[in-house]
């Protein structure tokens, strides 16, 4: 792998070929926020927490560094007036959702943002999609997938897979920064017989 | 729905990779729904997850995972029927039909579902019913058209 | 039918086909595309079929249904050739006169002829009609001259010569130059370089490659890919099957939106007959290139039309958009380098190919070449389909294709972009239409919807519309979109309804920022978009609506209260009657008084009230009038006997 030499918040940085930039600002010691990034499953892109302003041949653009590949002579800033506040309005808007998440109590010390700028909405999911993501790539057992698109989007377990096997797992279960997925998993087992769970496996 | 038909539905597809979608239209077009065995038995010859059929069930609004009524109504809320008063003619159906868009009657009679674009721009307000379409509706238009259909 | 194998066969049977044709023929042609249909297009073939065999003309009048000539509204369309005598809104009743009148006496029926709604002059012919007179119709003129069904009927107009041009008397070096040279630019929304784009797969070093039609054409309020594909689907396949040959891609995918069924039907006959014929398979007409085409069906999400959800959509599964730093002809269709073009690009690939990229660049502007259809709709006197050269200017379109605005009304502004558009208003009506000025205006190309707007609609609700539409459609997997989007139509409702705040727009603006900077693809960064351009246009309405708790276009229902004025009011009871909640007090002689507490501003009462009265008025932002006393509702008798 040939290395690549690369420039972060002025700091010069080597990285493999294929890296992201994300991988290489860590990899330096140089932290980006994210929420839907796991080193063992693939680039999602969906929380755009990770956006940095890349230059390439004169030419800025704000790109997410978590697939973004390293370019020989690559000039990133991961913080500017700019990222910041877009950063800051994507807190505020899932602060409406899961105000109780310490992630994002984190990120709104560090970004500066309002968790009442928005009226609170009645679903704490953010759509981080580590949890669908995970029993996908890494178990892949598909117990739990999304429904539907746009703002009706949800998360949902398929019964007849979760009563077999989410209770001998859970691996998902701490990778949920609201633990909006642990309530889904109740709400489901709860429903008992017509989803096809049993109390008595859940007991265990 | 019988297995036998699903088969044969799935097994016209074989060898197309990306064919789910295809296969799933074909039975929502024959069976006017998707019943659970029917997505079972896809996700068993495929194979395909579960979990994947069941977001592309819920995502695209061609599908429908409950039963729905014996006439499709379909009103156009694209911008130029919006434009010449689209809402009223939605409100007009919700009122006489007595359910709201998404939903199907308790016997089952019909079925209404917003759409968003059909292409006759130029008709607009525009409702299509079991493949019918009915153009440069008015309020009044609206009853007169919806008592037709048993 | 022998597959023809060579260039030379195929123009040899092109010859025969003509030969049997007798230009002096007389033939109806009556619109069969989707609008017309819905008009009752099909009973009037029928009724002419019937007709010309009661009278024995079978073997001397020819009737088809053709594609769709774009003058919806007026439809039924019927064009008779070959004078192209034109009539229009034909019904059965009308078929007899037709025939006895025009087609044996070539006399021309007045009461169906287009009639100019200012001057009153009425046009016999196709190409006198001022909706078609100022158009140039380089694609879409074909429409009504064949039965979409027909591959011989193509071939008569002289369908796949360019195809055959291109195979055998061009390398594929040589059509790439030619579609570079056109300067043919994306007509699905993007305006990206189509030469370009091809030349960006053509280098890529994968053996397997696609080509693409992308036949969603979500965009509310456009057409001409409905058109186009039902009405021309031929001209669409030979585009792809160049393109195919440009690029070295040897399958194709034909995505089309599920809500047009006769679109699908007849690209998919299409294809067999042009796998019957010999244009699509193996060794195409002799050359050695292979081509298949398959057509996949869309399952009703607008994102689909988006180029990377679209592919996604082909691998079977949901349409969610892809982050795409590499560009999608070098990594596209499960990975492989893809060419995806809009159904009007690849309609003007044969054309390009046949005539010329010379003959191609005469029309048009310096950044833009070439023709546009456009959909013009809405609040316009002519509605339909219109073919004009880039550089035409919006007043053009609007005032002498599309006769103005009816009712007397004033233009307000033009929307065009669909939802990643914005509007346009009566200052800039001289822009000429192109790529670049409609971006510099604040708005975009899109794919051609051009929604005409007057006095009566209210721009705050414009972009409540599309941002609301956009929260359905939103594919949700990206955090500023979703979110970003779902507070926004929040807010718009709330200031449409009388609830917005000081503050509220401030707050829209730098959402729209962040929408627009951060998200994922092309439907969530223009989003903001139809906001962005109205509030830079008529900021007035929206001050309006938040701090008067006003309606400038009495549009918003909340914001508005109907009365009836006691000096118009001549107690006709027809509102009375009418009105859905019984809201109006009154009788014979009693002027009527609405009643606020019941009224539900459905409108009834206004749509109902005879013009020469006119007397239910709407208010906005102030109370309506107090009622008159009791007394002076009686209509007196001595005043009726005076009108």
């Amino acid at each position: 792998m040939s290395e690549i030499r690369l420039q972060i918040d002025g700091k010069e940085v080597t990285a493999g070929e294929g890296m992201t930039v994300l991988e290489a600002a860590q990899r330096a010691g140089i932290s980006i926020p994210t929420l839907c990034h796991h080193e063992k499953l693939e680039p999602f892109g969906g929380c755009r927490l990770c956006i940095v302003e890349v230059n390439v041949g004169g030419w800025t653009k704000l790109v997410v560094s978590c697939v973004y590949l390293v370019e020989e002579n690559l000039v990133v800033r991961t913080r500017s007036e700019k990222i910041d506040r877009i950063r800051k309005n994507l807190v505020e808007l899932l602060l409406a959702h899961a105000p109780g998440s310490p992630q994002l109590q984190d990120l709104a010390l560090e970004y500066g943002a309002d968790k009442d700028r928005y009226e609170k909405e009645a679903s704490f999911c953010i759509h981080c999609g580590l949890c669908v993501r995970y029993c996908a790539e890494v178990k892949k057992l598909n117990a739990v997938g999304f429904v539907d698109r746009g703002i009706r989007k949800e998360i949902g377990f398929i019964p007849e897979i979760a009563s077999k096997e989410c209770n001998n797992c859970k691996e998902c279960f701490p990778l949920c920064p609201t633990s909006y997925l642990q309530a889904a998993f109740v709400l489901t087992e709860s429903l008992g017989p017509v989803s096809g769970l049993t109390l008595s496996a859940s007991k265990k | 729905m019988d297995i036998e038909r699903i088969d044969r539905i799935i097994d016209k597809h074989q060898g197309e990779a990306g064919s789910l979608i295809q296969i799933l239209l074909e039975i929502q077009g024959e069976n006017h729904w998707l019943p659970k065995e029917a997505i079972e038995r896809v996700s068993q010859k495929l194979p395909a997850p579960i979990s994947r059929i069941q977001h592309i069930a819920t995502f695209y609004k061609a599908f429908s995972l409950v039963p729905r009524g014996r006439h499709e109504i379909h009103i156009c809320m694209g911008t130029a029927c919006h434009v010449r008063g689209a809402v009223r003619i939605l409100d007009t159906v919700q009122d006489l039909t007595g359910i709201k868009s998404g939903e199907t009657d308790l016997d089952l009679k019909f079925s209404l579902e917003t759409v968003n674009c059909i292409g006759c721009c130029a008709l607009g307000p525009v409702m299509e019913i079991d493949g019918k379409i009915h153009g440069k509706l008015s309020t009044a238009d609206t009853t007169d058209v919806l008592k037709k259909y048993e | 039918m022998t597959r023809l194998n060579s260039p030379e066969e195929l123009t040899t049977f092109r010859q025969e086909i003509l030969s049997k044709r007798d230009p002096n023929t007389p033939c109806i042609s009556v619109c069969a595309g989707t609008g017309c249909l819905a008009s009752g297009a099909s009973e009037v073939i029928t009724a002419f079929k019937t007709e010309i065999e009661k009278q024995g003309l079978t073997a001397d009048v020819d009737t088809k249904g053709t594609g769709c000539p774009g003058f919806c509204e007026r439809g039924p369309v019927v064009v008779i050739y070959p004078r192209e005598t034109c009539y229009l809104q034909v019904t059965p009743e009308d078929v007899p006169d037709i025939i006895s009148q025009t087609i044996k006496e070539k006399k021309v029926i007045d009461r169906l002829l287009y009639v100019d709604p200012t001057t009153g002059e009425k046009a016999a012919l196709e190409s006198d009609i001022p909706f078609y007179k100022h158009q140039k119709r380089n694609i879409i003129s074909n429409n009504i001259k064949i039965d979409s069904r027909s591959i011989d009927d193509y071939l008569a107009i002289g369908g796949y010569s360019a195809l055959a041009k291109a195979l055998s008397r061009m390398t594929d070096e040589e059509v790439l130059s030619e579609v570079k040279k056109s300067n043919l630019r994306g007509r699905g929304g993007g305006g990206f370089p189509a030469g370009k784009k091809w030349e960006g797969s053509r280098s890529a070093p994968e053996k397997i490659k696609y080509v693409l039609v992308n036949a969603d054409e979500g965009d509310p309020g456009a057409f001409m890919d409905r058109a186009l594909l039902e009405g021309n689907p031929h001209s669409v396949l030979e585009g792809l099957i160049i393109g195919g040959y440009a690029i070295g891609s040897h399958e194709g995918y034909i995505y089309v939106r599920q809500e047009y069924p006769l679109a699908v039907e007849n690209i998919t006959i299409a294809i067999k007959q042009a796998e019957e014929y010999g244009f699509l398979g193996e060794n195409i007409l002799g050359s050695g290139f292979d081509f298949n085409v398959i057509v996949h069906q869309g399952a009703g999400a607008f994102v689909c039309g988006e180029s990377t959800a679209l592919m996604t959509a082909l691998e079977g599964r949901v349409g969610e958009p892809r982050v795409k730093y590499i560009r999608s002809n070098v990594r596209g269709l499960w990975n492989r380098p893809t060419v995806l073009n809009n159904v009007e690009t690849w309609a003007n690939v044969p054309l390009i190919i046949d005539k010329g990229a010379d003959w191609f660049t005469q029309f048009g502007t310096e950044g833009s070449k070439g023709t546009k259809i456009f959909s013009l709709v809405g609040k316009i006197t002519n509605t339909g389909l219109v073919e004009v050269p880039m550089g035409i200017t919006l007043k053009d379109i609007i005032y002498k294709i599309g006769g103005g605005i009816p009712g007397g009304k004033k233009f307000k502004a033009v929307q065009t972009g669909g939802p990643s558009g914005g509007c346009i208003p009566g200052e800039l009506l001289d822009l000429k239409v192109d790529f670049d000025e409609l971006t510099r205006a604040g708005s975009m190309m899109g794919s051609g919807g051009m929604i005409v707007m007057d006095e009566d609609t209210c721009m705050v609700d414009v972009a409540r519309y599309f941002i609301h539409f956009l929260t359905d459609e939103s594919c949700g997997k990206c955090l500023p979109c979703r979110e970003g989007l779902r507070q926004m139509d929040k807010i718009l409702t709330n200031i449409t309804e009388g609830k917005g705040k000081e503050g509220d727009l401030e707050l829209l603006e730098e959402l729209s920022e962040t929408v627009t900077e951060a998200s994922l693809c092309a439907l969530g960064t223009s989003a903001p978009n139809p906001f962005l351009s109205t509030i830079r246009y008529f900021r007035d309405e929206y001050e309006a609506h938040i701090r008067e708790k006003k309606c400038p276009a009495l549009s918003c229902k909340e914001l508005i209260s109907y009365y009836i004025d006691p000096d118009k009011c001549r107690a006709c009871m027809i509102c009375l009657k009418k009105c859905p909640v019984d809201a109006i007090d009154g009788g014979k002689k009693k002027i009527h008084i609405i009643d606020q507490e019941k009224c539900t501003n459905c409108g009834t009462c206004l749509d109902v009230c005879p013009s020469r009265f006119s007397a239910v008025k709407k208010v906005s932002g102030e109370p309506v009038p107090p009622p008159i006393p009791e007394n002076e509702r009686v209509i007196e008798k001595k005043v009726k006997e005076n009108e």
